[in-house]
């Protein structure tokens, strides 16, 4: 026993004499942080970076079976899911550490928003951690390409459509992105050398610089009302802290780290296991155009500002708040390198974070419900409900007719179903009036076609007398009060040159 | 050999401990100091000439629209009834053995009349997404972000800013031929506004 436990410090003593690595492990590991921070919030950059690695061990393992050729990605994903043993699992690892990633990161970033971390010294880490979330995201779009599928190929055609509005290059970029005039199997290759060479690269080296930059300038401390950043004392304040209250990082801060990184690394194992892989959907035939693209879960709030946005403000807003949103976040640290960090001193922190959070979720729930988009089989799909046309006039049925087959259901619905795109039509009848609802038909505006030139006299007749039965029982349609007149007015007429074109009484024709 | 220096400032005069240049003092300009500078310089102009053919080869697909194109055929013309607007599918004329189904592209054919036509791309013009032909209707529809085209392809409703993108079009010898050849976008094909006047449409740079 004894001469196991000689041979073997042995062995370690040959190494480390060549590597000479205890040394500097030992600093980084034993150094000095204040007490404070060994907290639950301070989880996250470590989890962030354990996902990476995840990322990279599954992506090297997926990139042993992928085929990165256009003609033949789609396939070999089949094949991984339905094939290879467990393949299903890894593409399920990838996709949902993809999905973790990205929300870890944006998690941290918030934190230490919050926590002030970004001021002085730590300027610099949250610059370099700023390039992070954005290759953090390059690499979400480039995986999501890698999925060869429609929605791959469609959002490719989006990221081009965005691309070609920059003034002047914009046809040359989008040859850029594509590789060529269109999307193709150069522009697959391109986005497999990005999301396996270039973007993780960049990322790893990245990192080397952010985690660097937090060893050796230390852990950002735990904000206090009133203890205030100022360039000339805070390194020594912090020292202070870390060595009059201050605890070694390993294992006093570490154990937490490495059980949440463990639990993130287990929430991704059952999501893949109970969720499955991601796609991939359809095959990437630009030809089959019954499809419904739509972006990955952490671009989807992109999509919904999209349908939202008048269109004169579509290109400014594409090509102007980007890069204006990664101006500020570049300039934050720049700006307010000084000052109060803790969150109670800093409202208007709060509330932005708050904002953004809020709004993203709201834009995200609306992407995945679209209610802008018409549901394109509503019109054959959903039967109108019969108690709507059970009482109705042949002339009212056969505007119910019009209604289904020239697909006003895929905007507006009746009886729950149908696109949400325009209003439901369930009570249209107690806001418009029969002219009101005519005119609408014919003229459109909004955001509805003009329907004047696509429907006949008799059918435009015909549908507004089925819209004009569209009101509760206990209430009745709109109604013109002039309308109302003319026609007390023309019954009268009618009835008194009935009266005198009447026979006489008493006469015999 | 390795002791010898070369110093670049004028004799001090005075020499005296502090300013007096020791062998091997960085400050010197030494053999080895002209050689590492040299070295420097030299991989600087290599790494200049290399530069030149990656930033090309980089940029290769950066070309102006009109080197893409060429006339493809959609078919012979009985396919596309009068009055009727159909899908037709066309190969990429730029195709490689390795694009797979991506070759496969679709447009919209319209026939006016006899001998007119309107061959519109299935992008819409919005962000791209694949517009859907509703011939009971006569509209175009988006499934994205609820963009609407009226059957001559001019915009009905929704966010895109334009109607739909269309294809130049010629009849050679029974056959309908379309100008293709890229994705249509905003910055190739929005450049072309058509000018209705009374001896017919012509396409002019706008």
């Amino acid at each position: 026993m004894q001469r196991m436990k000689q041979t073997t410090l042995n062995v370690y003593a040959w190494f480390e004499r060549r590597l000479q690595l205890e040394g500097p492990v030992k600093d980084a590991a034993l150094h000095q942080v204040p007490r404070q921070t060994a907290s639950w919030w301070y989880v996250f950059g470590s989890a962030a970076f354990t996902l990476l690695f995840l990322q990279i061990f599954t992506g090297i393992l997926l990139a042993m079976v992928y085929v990165p050729s256009a003609g033949e990605a789609w396939r070999s994903l089949n094949v991984l899911n339905h094939q290879i043993p467990l393949g299903w699992f890894l593409r399920g690892l990838h996709g949902w550490g993809s999905n973790f990633m990205v929300a870890i990161v944006l998690i941290h970033m918030a934190q230490v928003f919050l926590f002030g971390a970004y001021k002085f010294p730590r300027e610099l880490t949250w610059i370099v951690g700023v390039f992070l979330l954005l290759m953090t995201l390059g690499m979400a779009f480039t995986g999501q390409v890698l999925r060869f599928d429609q929605d791959a190929y469609w959002g490719l055609g989006i990221g081009a459509s965005i691309m070609s509005r920059v003034p002047w290059i914009g046809g040359g970029l989008v040859h850029l992105l594509l590789g060529g005039p269109i999307i193709a199997g150069a522009t697959l290759s391109r986005f497999f050398a990005l999301h396996v060479f270039v973007i993780p690269g960049t990322l790893l080296l990245f990192v080397f610089v952010h985690v660097w930059m937090v060893l050796k300038l230390g852990v950002n401390d735990w904000p206090m009302p009133g203890r205030v950043v100022r360039r000339e004392t805070y390194m020594e304040e912090y020292h202070h802290l870390a060595h009059t209250d201050g605890i070694p990082f390993v294992p006093g801060a570490f154990w937490k780290d490495l059980i949440f990184s463990g639990a993130i690394l287990a929430a991704v194992a059952v999501c893949a296991v109970v969720f499955g892989p991601f796609g991939p959907s359809g095959q990437p035939d630009p030809s089959i155009i019954q499809t419904v693209p739509k972006p990955d879960f952490f671009f989807l709030w992109i999509y919904t500002i999209l349908s939202y946005l008048p269109p004169q403000m579509e290109t400014p807003f594409l090509l102007i708040v980007p890069l204006l949103a990664i101006a500020i976040l570049l300039a934050l640290p720049l700006i307010a390198a000084e000052g109060e960090k803790s969150w109670y001193r800093r409202p208007v922190a709060v509330l932005l974070v708050s904002t953004l959070a809020v709004s993203w979720g709201v834009l995200t729930r609306l992407g995945t419900t679209t209610p802008w988009s018409p549901h394109m089989s509503a019109w054959s799909g959903d039967p109108l409900p019969v108690n709507r046309i059970h009482d109705a006039t042949p002339l009212a049925r056969q505007g119910a007719v019009v209604f289904q087959v020239k697909q006003c259901r895929n905007c507006h619905s009746v009886g729950g179903s149908g696109g949400e795109r325009g209003p439901a039509l369930d009570t249209v009848a107690t806001r418009l009036t029969i002219d009101q609802l005519r005119f609408k038909v014919v003229t459109g505006g909004g955001n509805m076609p003009a329907y004047g030139k696509n429907l006949s006299p008799s059918e435009i007749e015909a549908l507004v007398r089925f819209l004009e039965t569209l009101h509760p029982a206990n209430e009745p349609p709109a109604y013109d009060a002039s309308r109302r007149a003319v026609e007390a007015t023309q019954a009268a007429e009618s009835a008194g040159e009935a009266s005198r074109l009447a026979p006489h009484p008493g006469s015999t024709p | 050999m390795s002791n010898v220096t070369y110093p670049a400032n004028p004799q001090p005069t005075t020499p005296d401990v502090n300013t007096a240049i020791a062998p091997g003092d960085p400050r010197t300009v030494s053999r080895r100091w002209l050689l590492f500078k040299a070295g420097i310089a030299l991989n600087g102009l290599v790494g200049v000439v290399l530069a030149v053919p990656i930033v090309r080869y980089l940029f290769a697909p950066w070309r102006k629209d009109a080197s893409y194109d060429s006339w493809v055929s959609l078919g012979a013309l009985d396919a596309f009834p009068v009055g009727e607007t159909r899908l037709a599918y066309y190969k990429n004329p730029s195709r490689n053995s390795w694009d797979g189904e991506t070759d496969n592209v679709a447009c919209y054919v319209r026939r006016e009349s006899t001998s007119r036509f309107k061959v519109f791309a299935i992008n819409c013009a919005h962000l791209g997404c694949p517009v859907r032909w509703f011939p009971q209707s006569q509209l175009f529809m988006c499934p994205c972000h609820g963009g609407v085209y009226y059957a001559d392809g001019s915009r009905a409703s929704g966010p895109p800013e334009r109607g739909l993108f269309t294809y130049d079009w010629k009849i050679v010898s029974g056959d309908l031929q379309i100008d293709a050849g890229q994705m249509p976008t905003l910055s190739n094909t929005a450049r072309l506004v058509t000018i209705s006047t009374r001896s017919g449409d012509s396409k002019c740079s706008g």
